[in-house]
């Protein structure tokens, strides 16, 4: 029983660590069709906010609370500027945007290298969040919680942007029939950059977050991505709902994977399961216009 | 192209003239040491035929050729090291790494290894079957784009890992500190200078198979599915067979690739593989012009040029540099210098060509 | 005359509870230039989509006595059922030749397929005159005006030995001179094999139609001759409200 629940919350944990990573990166992906290799980058880029932070104002609390909002200001100001200098230049080349923005990633890794040095950097987890809570008989670190509250936050936020503000009509209306939202009088291309905001806004608050539990390097956040990009292929068609879904029995899976063996199978049973999963499932993963196949 | 460079006589041409630079002008020219860097490189360039072929012309974005390359690679390995303890302590020996780790007897999957012909066997086949696999596995869900792109990364990464995990393959150091290949001793100068023409003698080779591909009634039929899938589709043929021979082709040539890196080198580790080596094998093919045949060729030649002569003095410029490329080449020069060089023979010839790279 | 080449039963098509086809019958008979018309959202494409394996669906489709239904989109090609898009897609990056010659090789085998085109087949070069661009084999289809593309498109059928060719909007943004060009092409071809055209054009439709089904809501509302189904009234009542709402959206954009 205690192992059972231990497991389960730790997939349910690992779940959200991917959901947060993956829903910024869904989002975008959902609206335009891009592939952002530096989506990473903006997840490292709000862990170093994180840590300037804490330098600048000291009390770990008091840092944390403020740098949550400043993370998804500087995730969010780093995705805008790509989606106005690059990607919106590189429509209809999905594969060609995945590259130069791999490129983008390749040197934000470079200027945090020469900024903050190569090796580590830790954050101080606040007093509150210290230690653990008992739960069913398992002791469950408060950070996990603290991570796993943040991820259902953002979803739900995410999901009542979406729904009921004006902003997140636009958005639904753009990605729905992009030619016809033009034509109702939607400006696509503000709609882009918005979407573009929020997503990797949702990165640098996920880096935030990741500080919790975790160092900081220049390469943290490359080694969230293909695990948030499994997550999105897994989930479908950048569905918010999908993500949820694939995070969470991703995360479970790879938990309960690990306990019976390694943790570098567990990477290589991820894998096999979303090949496995493609053979039952593809519809979620092709997108067929049959009006215009060109 | 003009006519002179896409006819029989040009090709041989083309041919004759690369044989004469590979087997004459540069064992003459490079001393040594810079002749086995050479080798090294034209082991990229191997890589950088097959993602040519998959990539420019099958419209395949293969990020995950570490995976075939590896394979070869620790496919030649295991046997290096094998024939290496059999040659000092008599047969059935454990390699000196694994006496190292504590493992006291050969892995059973070791043990075949010992041949030297099951181990051309495997390099040649193992690679291939599994990317004819995953390939039938993907295509026939008409699972493509950047989806393809994704998964072939995420094999990258989980490959690196499982070896890093893996104390009998080396683990995170992977393998090392070769002797001999196939009874030829490393250390002698003269069998570095074989190791040399045997890569280059490859690359030829590779480009040869590659040509013809392009140029059947095959290479015209990739083109028509990487431009419009479904038309293919409706035209009556199984668009994922013809996506399966390319990207087979291409693990093929990265797996050979990566069985004469090996020993060129004298090392193979998850490093070499992983999920960033194998995206930075792109970059050389996105820079010599992802659609022609020689360009990946000369690209992958440069960069590894590049990089030997600038990451170790200057490792923080170079790595601007290498995420510079990828911006500006695929976003401003898609068709890589290659392009160029047609652009500029068109603006001297005939209005309308058929064979841009898209 | 008159033997069917292609025989749809009770076809229905249902998207996420939404019956776009909503138990169509349809009989396509060889030496027949067949017209499916119908409002927007009628079901005209998604009937082709579902004939051509692309589209889930239940009922059956028979050709020469084979069940179609269930089989791979690639299968129902080499069964001799042919199809063009909306949008015309052809291999832009290829010459006319080369697009053609793709079409008529279906059944090549790898050895044939690895080797280099010596010359053409006699039906690419005597398709390429059918369809007018036989001056133009060398030509990058990518850079053909937008009839000539539309004229490869079926052109590419015709090479592939198809028996039943559906035509999805065949002469969408054609001038006059082509549109009847390609109405003469299309009774050419019909000679010897079942064409279904989808169409809006009503002229082009009394022009060169053999027979009309009109679907509307995704199930048949008429079908006959061209006078047949102009005087039913039924049909009047449906494209009359389209024809306003025609003119209404003409008069915004004028």
């Amino acid at each position: 029983m205690d192992l059972l629940v231990g497991q389960l919350f730790t997939g349910l944990s690992t779940g959200s660590i991917l959901l947060l990573a993956a829903l910024g990166l869904s989002l975008t992906y959902g609206q335009m069709g891009v592939i952002n290799m530096a989506h990473g980058e903006f997840i490292m880029a709000g862990c170093y906010t994180a840590y300037v932070t804490q330098q600048v104002v000291g009390d770990a609390g008091v840092s944390l609370l403020i740098a949550l909002p400043t993370g998804f200001l500087v995730g969010g100001a780093m995705g805008l500027i790509l989606e106005t200098l690059l990607i919106r230049h590189l429509y209809h080349r999905p594969l060609d945007t995945l590259l130069v923005t791999f490129g983008v990633g390749l040197v934000l890794q470079q200027v945090a290298r020469d900024v903050f040095g190569a090796p580590a950097v830790n954050v101080t987890v606040p007093q509150f969040l210290r230690g653990g809570v008992d739960l069913l008989g398992t002791a469950v670190p408060k950070t996990r919680l603290f991570i796993l509250a943040l991820a259902i936050a953002a979803v739900a936020a995410v999901t009542l942007v979406l729904r009921f503000t004006p902003a997140g009509r636009r958005i639904r209306a753009v990605v729905g029939n992009r030619d016809l939202a033009e034509t109702a009088g939607i400006s696509s291309r503000a709609v882009d950059a918005g979407t573009f905001f929020i997503g990797s806004g949702l990165a640098g608050v996920a880096g935030v977050a990741l500080t919790l539990i975790g160092a900081t390097s220049p390469t943290t956040g490359q080694s969230y991505l293909v695990d948030a990009f499994l997550v999105v292929v897994a989930g479908g068609m950048g569905r918010i709902k999908g993500a949820v879904v694939a995070a969470i029995a991703l995360g479970t899976f790879q938990a309960v994977f690990e306990t019976y063996s390694t943790a570098s199978l567990a990477k290589v049973g991820v894998f096999v399961v979303i090949v496995v999963f493609l053979q039952l499932r593809p519809q979620g993963l092709f997108t067929l216009r049959t009006r215009s196949l060109a | 192209m003009s006519k002179f460079l896409t006819g029989r006589a040009g090709t041989w041409t083309g041919f004759a003239a690369a044989a004469l630079v590979l087997f004459g002008a540069a064992p003459l020219l490079l001393s040594g040491f810079r002749l086995g860097l050479l080798a090294q490189f034209l082991c990229y360039a191997i890589v950088a035929v097959g993602i040519g072929l998959a990539w420019g012309r099958g419209g395949m974005l293969t990020l995950g050729q570490g995976v075939f390359f590896g394979m070869g690679a620790y496919l030649m390995a295991m046997h290096m090291k094998m024939a290496d303890a059999e040659f000092r302590n008599g047969p059935g020996s454990v390699p000196d790494f694994m006496e190292l780790a504590g493992i006291r007897e050969i892995p059973a999957y070791w043990v075949p290894f010992a041949s030297p012909a099951f181990t051309i066997a495997a390099i040649l086949i193992l690679p291939t079957a599994f990317a004819v696999l995953l390939g039938f596995a993907v295509f026939k869900r008409r699972v493509k784009g950047a989806y393809f792109a994704i998964l072939s990364q995420a094999l990258a990464g989980a490959f690196a890992i499982l070896l890093i995990g893996q104390q009998s393959m080396g683990g995170f150091n992977g393998l090392s500190r070769f002797r001999y290949f196939f009874g030829y001793n490393l250390d002698d100068p003269i069998n570095q200078q074989m190791l040399y023409f045997i890569a280059a003698g490859i690359l030829l080779v590779v480009l040869a198979v590659a040509l013809q591909l392009r140029r059947s009634r095959y290479g015209e039929l990739l083109v028509a599915v990487r431009d419009a899938e479904e038309r293919v589709r409706f035209l009556g043929y199984d668009a994922a067979n013809i996506k399966v021979v390319a990207y087979a082709a291409a693990a093929l040539f990265a797996a050979v690739a990566g069985a004469i890196f090996v020993p060129i080198v004298g090392i193979i580790s998850p490093a070499n593989i992983g999920i960033v080596p194998s995206i930075m094998f792109i970059l050389g093919v996105a820079i010599g012009g992802r659609g022609s045949l020689i360009g990946p060729v000369i690209g992958a030649l440069a960069v590894a040029l590049a990089q030997s002569a600038l990451s170790e003095q200057f490792p923080s410029a170079w790595t601007y540099a290498q995420g510079l490329l990828f911006i500006v080449v695929i976003a401003l020069l898609p068709g890589g210098i290659a392009s160029i060089a047609a652009a500029t023979k068109r603006f001297r010839r005939e209005p309308v060509t058929a064979e841009a790279p898209a | 005359m008159n033997q069917a080449a292609l025989t749809c039963t009770n076809i229905e098509v249902e998207f996420d509870g939404f019956k776009a086809v909503n138990g169509v019958d349809l009989t396509l008979d060889s030496g027949e230039v067949h017209f499916l018309i119908g409002p927007n959202g009628a079901g005209k494409t998604t009937l082709v989509d579902a004939i051509t394996g692309l589209t889930r669906y239940t009922g059956s489709v028979t050709k020469d006595g084979t069940e179609l239904r269930g089989k791979k989109v690639h299968h129902i090609a080499r069964k001799g059922i042919g199809r063009t898009f909306q949008t015309a897609t052809v291999f832009e990056h290829l010459t006319v030749a080369q697009n053609l010659d793709i079409a008529a090789g279906s059944g090549r085998s790898p050895w044939h397929l690895l080797r280099q085109r010596r010359h053409l087949p006699d039906q690419v070069v005597a398709v390429m005159e059918q369809i007018g661009l036989d001056g133009q084999a060398e030509t990058a289809a990518g850079v053909l005006a937008h009839g000539q593309k539309q004229w490869l498109e079926i052109g590419m059928l015709l090479v592939g030995d198809a028996d039943v060719l559906l035509l999805d909007e065949p002469i969408a943004g054609m001038g006059h001179e082509e549109r009847d060009r390609t109405g003469r092409l299309l009774h050419d071809i019909a000679a010897t094999r079942a064409v279904a055209v989808v169409e809006h054009d009503m002229d082009f439709m009394r022009a060169f139609a053999s027979r009309v089904t009109v679907l509307h809501a995704g199930a048949v509302l008429a079908a006959g001759t061209v006078d047949e189904v102009s005087g039913d009234p039924r049909v009047q009542a449906v494209y009359l409200g389209s024809v306003q709402e025609q003119e209404v959206a003409d008069a915004a954009t004028a």
